[in-house]
């Protein structure tokens, strides 16, 4: 890597699932200005943009045109991804990338999801469906994860109340996120009743729609130094994209944020990773999910993670701090859902993180963004290098 | 630019009107020949081509997430595959910092439209604020028509001038084996065809739909070299936003443009655009906007743009050659648009473009141009 780089300032909106208070460039600009004001930076020291947003989702083409001027990015260089689910993640490793190349002083990473004013389900719905005939079948994250859940139910011997116990599990940790959408303060009988969307996976399973907003600044070595006393060093990132089509996408046995993950661990030297890794935050777009990446990033043997959660082994102050935010079940504004788990690594590193703040000592945290049908972008984040 | 980027091959398909295959089909006609040039695969241990950036726009090309189509049809599986949803200039610019960023050394660029799948006007609409210029009707082509009617009154540049640009490209593309709507044109052809919006005229515009894709091979310096004997090397790049609302900024003077290749020209150290450019690829999505751009980039002075074309600066055999591919005039789609510059500045620089050869090439401009009358450029200086 020609620079070592560093988080210098990270922020996000209050999530809601509507924000009729605030047009899209309002909401996005609440984000940068808190991510400016936790590096005690101004628009000024800014001097490369990147944007991410999942348009279809926000109801807009060409969503940067409206939005970068509000928050103060006329004149400046910059430019805006999308890779659907995982837009935030390759916004991330883009905004590393520039940091990264020499070329610019102070990065700033910004995406956004206004999904009150979108079309949120027929973005997603129609995500990378062939038009011969997959589009004319209803498959959909929803449908994908009903796969998925039946196989691990499947496999691992489960039942389905271990999806409820791990809801409540993420809902706990929901209630002591200020920032979280959903705080529902839930109980396993009350997940069991939710509606069924499609077998076996119910609504309390599934994420929100959130309108909301997440930025982040990055630096190279010397100029993160100058700029905070407490700089998250960004160790490696890695994106690893199937693409396909829901059908034509990996089967639950083979991933990508389990090859992504053993990828970033075998150029890190990461042999433990309970060991290695003090904090966890994966995107995990249904509560059954986070079962299955528990055990494909390598935290335990496979078909065995249901046995942790129902043991109480996983949450912010036990043994296995897991998505110690919320997550994204709690949390989701599309295109800013990965650099929310990038925030929250790097608040646990920090140790900002408040009331959802892992007790012991975090020196290095994992954070994913998930996307489509097998893409996966994985980070790792240190305290010190 | 402390260290070099190369770009060591490069592919185009036919533009045309409408492509009767399934987009996967062009995907893996283009990548396939940048892949036969370099002898490069996607190997299973995610060695070769490192990473892949696309240039494409779910709003044109049909289902949501369109880039999910590209890494299982092309084979770029399990490895970086990231879509810039602009233009393709800013793509190519992004591969670059991916190599210098010393996270990867061969990056895969790829940029693909489908505009027949799609009404421009209507999609353009969506692109601007939902609070006033959606509303009233604007779309991109009314928001150039008042961007080349300032222009116009602003500089007195005539339109003449600007269907002499017309003239100019649509001539220089008959040499362009990859382009259809290159055909004999005159002024008064150009001044006869319907009005668009007033005062660009139906010739004056880009033209809609054209369908098809460009790719291209980056690689660090060491790498470059052991590719390909002829490596075109990234020298600058420049990037800016302007303000969107249209009344905020005076549409005649391209500010954006002035800054994003100030920045490229202070990275590749030149002085004298004029002098040290051998040829240029600008984006001119409308007539006007060859001359206004030609300012912007410092190609001539403020308001000038109109004596450029008269002089015969910018035509084949001038001091400059501008757009001697024809231009997007001649039919490129949006997203292309852009980095087809980078690919026609390529094949200038290794002395590839047949008919349409800059003899002794040795610096070139791409220029690539996204947003309501040119609110975010991107500026890249290649060199032999």
């Amino acid at each position: 890597m020609a620079e070592r780089i560093a988080i210098t300032g990270v922020g996000q909106t209050r999530h809601k699932s509507k924000r009729p208070d605030v047009n899209t460039p309002e909401l996005v600009t609440e984000a940068v200005e808190a991510a400016l004001k936790d590096a005690q930076l101004t628009m000024k020291d800014i001097d490369f943009m990147v944007q991410g947003s999942f348009e279809m989702a926000d109801g807009q083409y060409l969503p940067d045109m409206w939005i970068v001027p509000e928050f103060g990015g006329v004149g400046k260089p910059g430019f805006k991804l999308q890779n659907a689910g995982t837009t935030g993640g390759v916004a991330a490793a883009a905004a590393f990338h520039c940091a990264a190349s020499g070329l610019f002083k102070n990065v700033l990473c910004v995406t956004w999801q206004k999904m009150d004013e979108g079309q949120g389900a027929f973005g997603r719905g129609g995500g990378g469906l062939g038009e011969y005939w997959q589009s004319q079948i209803p498959m959909s994250p929803i449908t994908n994860f009903a796969r998925r859940t039946y196989a691990y139910l499947h496999n691992s011997g489960c039942t389905e109340e271990h999806f409820a116990i791990t809801r409540v599990k993420q809902d706990q940790c929901a209630l002591k996120n200020p920032y979280a959408q959903l705080r529902l303060n839930t109980t396993v009988e009350k997940v069991m009743e939710s509606a069924v969307l499609v077998w076996p996976i119910r609504f309390l399973h599934m994420c929100p729609s959130t309108a909301g907003a997440a930025a982040i600044i990055v630096s190279p070595e010397k100029q993160a130094k100058k700029v905070t006393e407490k700089p998250v060093w960004v160790e490696d990132w890695f994106c690893t994209h199937v693409g396909g089509a829901y059908t034509m996408a990996e089967e639950p046995t083979l991933s990508t944020l389990r090859y992504g993950c053993e990828t970033v661990y075998k150029r890190r030297g990461i042999t433990n990773v309970l060991k290695d890794i003090q904090a966890f935050e994966i995107y995990e777009p249904c509560s059954p999910a986070e079962l299955r990446w528990m055990e494909e990033v390598g935290i335990c043997e496979d078909w065995t993670a249901w046995k942790l959660m129902e043991q109480g082994k996983v949450g912010i102050d036990k043994e296995i701090p897991f998505n110690p935010s919320g997550g994204v079940t709690a949390t989701n504004p599309i295109g800013a859902t990965p650099v929310l788990r990038i925030i929250e690594a790097a608040l646990q590193i920090r140790g900002d993180a408040g009331e959802h703040q892992v007790p012991h000592n975090v020196n290095r945290a994992l954070a994913t963004g998930y996307g489509g049908q097998g893409e996966n972008v994985i980070f790792l984040l240190r305290k010190s290098l | 630019m402390a260290e070099k980027v190369g770009i060591v091959a490069v592919a185009q398909t036919k533009f045309d009107q409408k492509r009767e295959e399934h987009l996967t089909e062009t995907l893996v006609k283009v990548v396939r020949d940048v892949m036969k040039q370099t002898g490069l695969e996607f190997k299973p241990d995610g060695t070769g081509i490192d990473s892949t950036v696309v240039a494409s726009q779910d709003y044109f090309g049909g289902p949501a997430g369109i880039h999910m189509y590209y890494a299982y049809t092309v084979g770029a599986y399990k490895r970086p595959d990231e879509r810039v949803e602009l233009d393709g200039a800013f793509a190519v610019a992004y591969g670059a910092m991916q190599i210098l960023s010393g996270h990867h050394d061969v990056v895969l660029v790829v940029g693909h439209n489908r505009e027949s799948a799609c009404s421009k006007n209507q999609v353009e609409n969506l692109g601007l604020d939902h609070i006033y210029g959606r509303k009233i009707g604007l779309d991109f082509v009314a928001a150039a028509g008042m961007q080349a009617m300032r222009y116009l009154n602003k500089y007195k540049i005539t339109s003449e001038q600007c269907a002499k640009v017309v003239v100019k490209n649509r001539t220089n593309g008959k040499n362009n084996p990859f382009v259809m709507h290159a055909n004999g044109v005159t002024v008064k052809d150009v001044l006869n065809s319907e009005m668009l919006a007033d005062p660009i005229r139906a010739m004056e515009a880009k033209p809609v739909p054209v369908d098809g894709a460009v790719a291209m091979i980056l690689a660090c310096e060491k790498k470059a070299k052991k590719l390909t004997d002829k490596p075109v090397w990234i020298r600058g790049m420049g990037m800016c936003y302007d303000q969107h609302e249209l009344g905020y900024r005076d549409l005649a003077d391209c500010k954006a443009l002035v800054s994003a290749a100030q920045m490229a020209y202070k990275m590749a150290g030149i002085k004298d655009p004029v002098k040290e450019l051998d040829v240029a690829e600008i984006s001119e999505h409308y007539s006007y906007q060859e001359l206004l751009w030609s300012e912007g980039l410092g190609l001539c002075g403020k308001g000038e743009g109109g004596k450029l074309i008269d002089k015969g600066t910018t035509s084949m055999g001038g001091q400059l050659p501008v757009n001697p591919s024809g231009g997007l005039l001649s039919g490129v789609p949006l997203c292309v648009a852009g980095m087809q510059r980078v690919a026609e500045c390529v094949l200038q620089l290794r002395g590839e473009a047949k008919g349409r050869q800059v003899s002794g090439a040795k610096t070139a401009l791409a220029h690539g141009v996204e947003g309501p009358a040119g609110q975010l450029h991107c500026v890249i200086i290649l060199q032999r």
